[in-house]
């Protein structure tokens, strides 16, 4: 079944606008943030004039509806990536964040000098270099699965790699360049009978397909709501419950205490124990909203339309000559075409497509070393979410030849 | 938004007059934009009074970083080198005859920025020398 999309733009507003007279937006940059739908930025709004009030503890009658709008959302999001509970769902700012958590609190509580964590060559920079602060710090040894020519993980080699038994597999379950979507359970699986835990970054795949971390078996799952239709500034952090029942706190401050004495305290229980001093509120309400609307939408319908636009834009892309594409075909990835245009830096692509109101990234996209394994400093990137159409495709196509035309 | 890709922009970008690398030299400095991957390196041999005599660049980067360092080259050479290290924004601005965005300033600016650091003589390039 296929997307009412008439429908679906229309809960976007930015996506009625202009960019200049006459000239509608093409939003094709969803990867680094989603747009927002009405009813999200109206729920945050509505949490401003009618409930703003600082949560726990209070006893008035704002505080009581912020705090059960602030944990209702909480209780939508375990129930979206069927979390056994919700006391396995840390607010954090960000999918960033949620790593540095774990790096700063599993991590430096279970790893010695000399013991191994594995990631990959495809890493967004927020899964390299909080591991990289570690190895810095303590020693720990960092190895690469692989990336092969055609933008898959090498899982010969992660075989391989396991031999050198890691106490933490982190790999991305989707990457933001290539789009190639992991077979995460299949590597968690691996992961788990070689002693090892794993942590999928799920910022690019919960937005775009169905997440479920009991099917997964994975240990944490990090997560931005910004991507997902959601605001900026709030992310979550799922891990297993014997997990961060272990953990020692993150940050310090109100709220993750159970009790203050002068010189000691004692964290609160989870999962409030990584939540310290006041988080954002509205976000998180809104964050839950988004949810609600990504689950009626339905995430399945959502990932065949990617499919669709993914599929298309590729076989459309791969027409134009000089057009180099990189990552895995359309049946491996999610929606995100990265490529470079021959003779054209993609700074320039960018620029004169956002001439035609197409919005597309150029540059590294947080992932200087896998470009660096292409030989490339940069690519333009094209990518996809519910509300892009067939249309735009085109448009980004025509705009492509443009390029070509102007550097001709 | 056109004028951002004036045709000596482009035609510098495509053929510039002084690309390459000056062996030997008397000054040799090299920086990135590490927002676009902008790579210029620039090589300069100065006569005994002082000016300068040769200079060419090597990079990769967007059309707007190459083809500035392309005519910034231009012109400054035959001139005292002690000039350029008066030389600001407006004057790269200048020579490409455009306005430009925060982002995009920054590969216009990038070769100014390595040629004065390489004229100081610093070991490293700071953002203040192009403000």
């Amino acid at each position: 079944m296929s997307l009412d999309l008439n429908n679906t733009r229309k809960d976007f507003p930015a996506l009625q606008r202009e960019t200049s007279a006459g000239v509608p937006l093409v939003y094709l940059d969803s990867t680094a943030t989603s747009q927002k739908p009405l009813a999200v930025i109206e729920a945050m709004n509505d949490f401003y004039r009618h409930s703003n009030a600082n949560i726990h503890r209070g006893v008035h009658t704002l505080a009581e509806e912020a705090t059960a709008l602030y944990e209702g959302a909480r209780e939508k999001i375990a129930a979206f990536i069927n979390a056994p509970s919700a006391r396995q769902i840390i607010y954090t700012r960000n999918t960033t964040e949620s790593i540095n958590l774990v790096a700063h609190t599993w991590a430096r509580a279970n790893l010695k000098a000399g013991e191994r964590i594995l990631l990959t060559e495809m890493e967004h920079h927020s899964n390299l270099v909080p591991w990289q602060i570690l190895q810095a710090e303590r020693g720990v040894e960092l190895d690469f699965i692989p990336v092969t020519e055609d933008g898959l993980l090498d899982l010969d080699a992660y075989k391989t790699l396991l031999g050198r038994t890691p106490k933490l597999v982190a790999f991305t379950q989707m990457s933001n360049v290539l789009g190639t979507i992991n077979p995460a359970a299949e590597m968690i699986r691996l992961a788990h009978q070689a002693g090892a835990i794993a942590l999928v970054d799920g910022a690019q795949s919960v937005p775009h397909f169905r997440a479920d971390v009991q099917a997964l078996d994975a240990d944490f799952l990090a997560f931005s709501a910004h991507k997902m239709c959601g605001p900026t500034g709030v992310g979550v952090l799922y891990g297993k419950e014997d997990l961060l029942e272990s953990m020692p706190p993150f940050l310090g401050g109100g709220d993750m205490i159970k009790e203050v004495k002068l010189r000691s305290f004692k964290p609160n229980s989870l999962p409030y124990k990584f939540e310290a001093g006041t988080p954002a509120i509205a976000e998180a309400v809104g964050f839950g909203v988004a949810v609600d609307y990504l689950t009626e939408v339905g995430m399945d319908r959502i990932a065949a339309h990617e499919h669709e636009i993914t599929e298309y834009a590729l076989e459309r892309l791969e027409e134009i000559p000089g057009v180099k594409l990189f990552g895995p075909s359309a049946d491996k990835k999610g929606g995100v075409a990265a490529f470079t245009l021959e003779g054209v830096h993609p700074h320039d692509v960018a620029q004169i497509l956002d001439r035609d109101g197409i919005a597309v990234r150029a540059g590294h996209h947080c992932a200087q070393p896998l470009h660096e394994k292409f030989g490339i400093p940069a690519t333009s990137r094209a990518s996809f979410y519910l509300y892009n159409t067939k249309a735009e495709v085109d448009l980004l196509v025509n705009g492509i030849y443009k390029v070509k035309e102007l550097f001709g | 938004m056109d004028d951002l890709y004036r045709e000596i922009i482009i035609e510098r970008y495509k053929k510039p007059s002084h690309r390459g690398r000056l062996d030997p030299h008397d000054i040799q400095f090299a920086d990135n934009n590490p927002l676009c991957g902008d790579h210029i390196e620039i090589t300069l041999r100065t006569a005994a009074d002082g000016t300068i005599e040769d200079a060419r660049f090597e990079g990769h980067g967007c059309a707007i970083s190459q083809a500035s360092a392309d005519l910034l080259l231009d012109s400054v050479i035959g001139k005292p080198l002690e000039d350029v290290k008066r030389l600001n924004k407006q004057d790269v601005l200048d020579l490409l005859g455009i306005e430009l965005g925060p982002v995009r300033l920054k590969c216009a600016l990038l070769s100014l920025k390595v040629l004065k650091a390489g004229a100081y003589g610093l070991g490293e390039a700071s953002d203040e020398l192009v403000e």
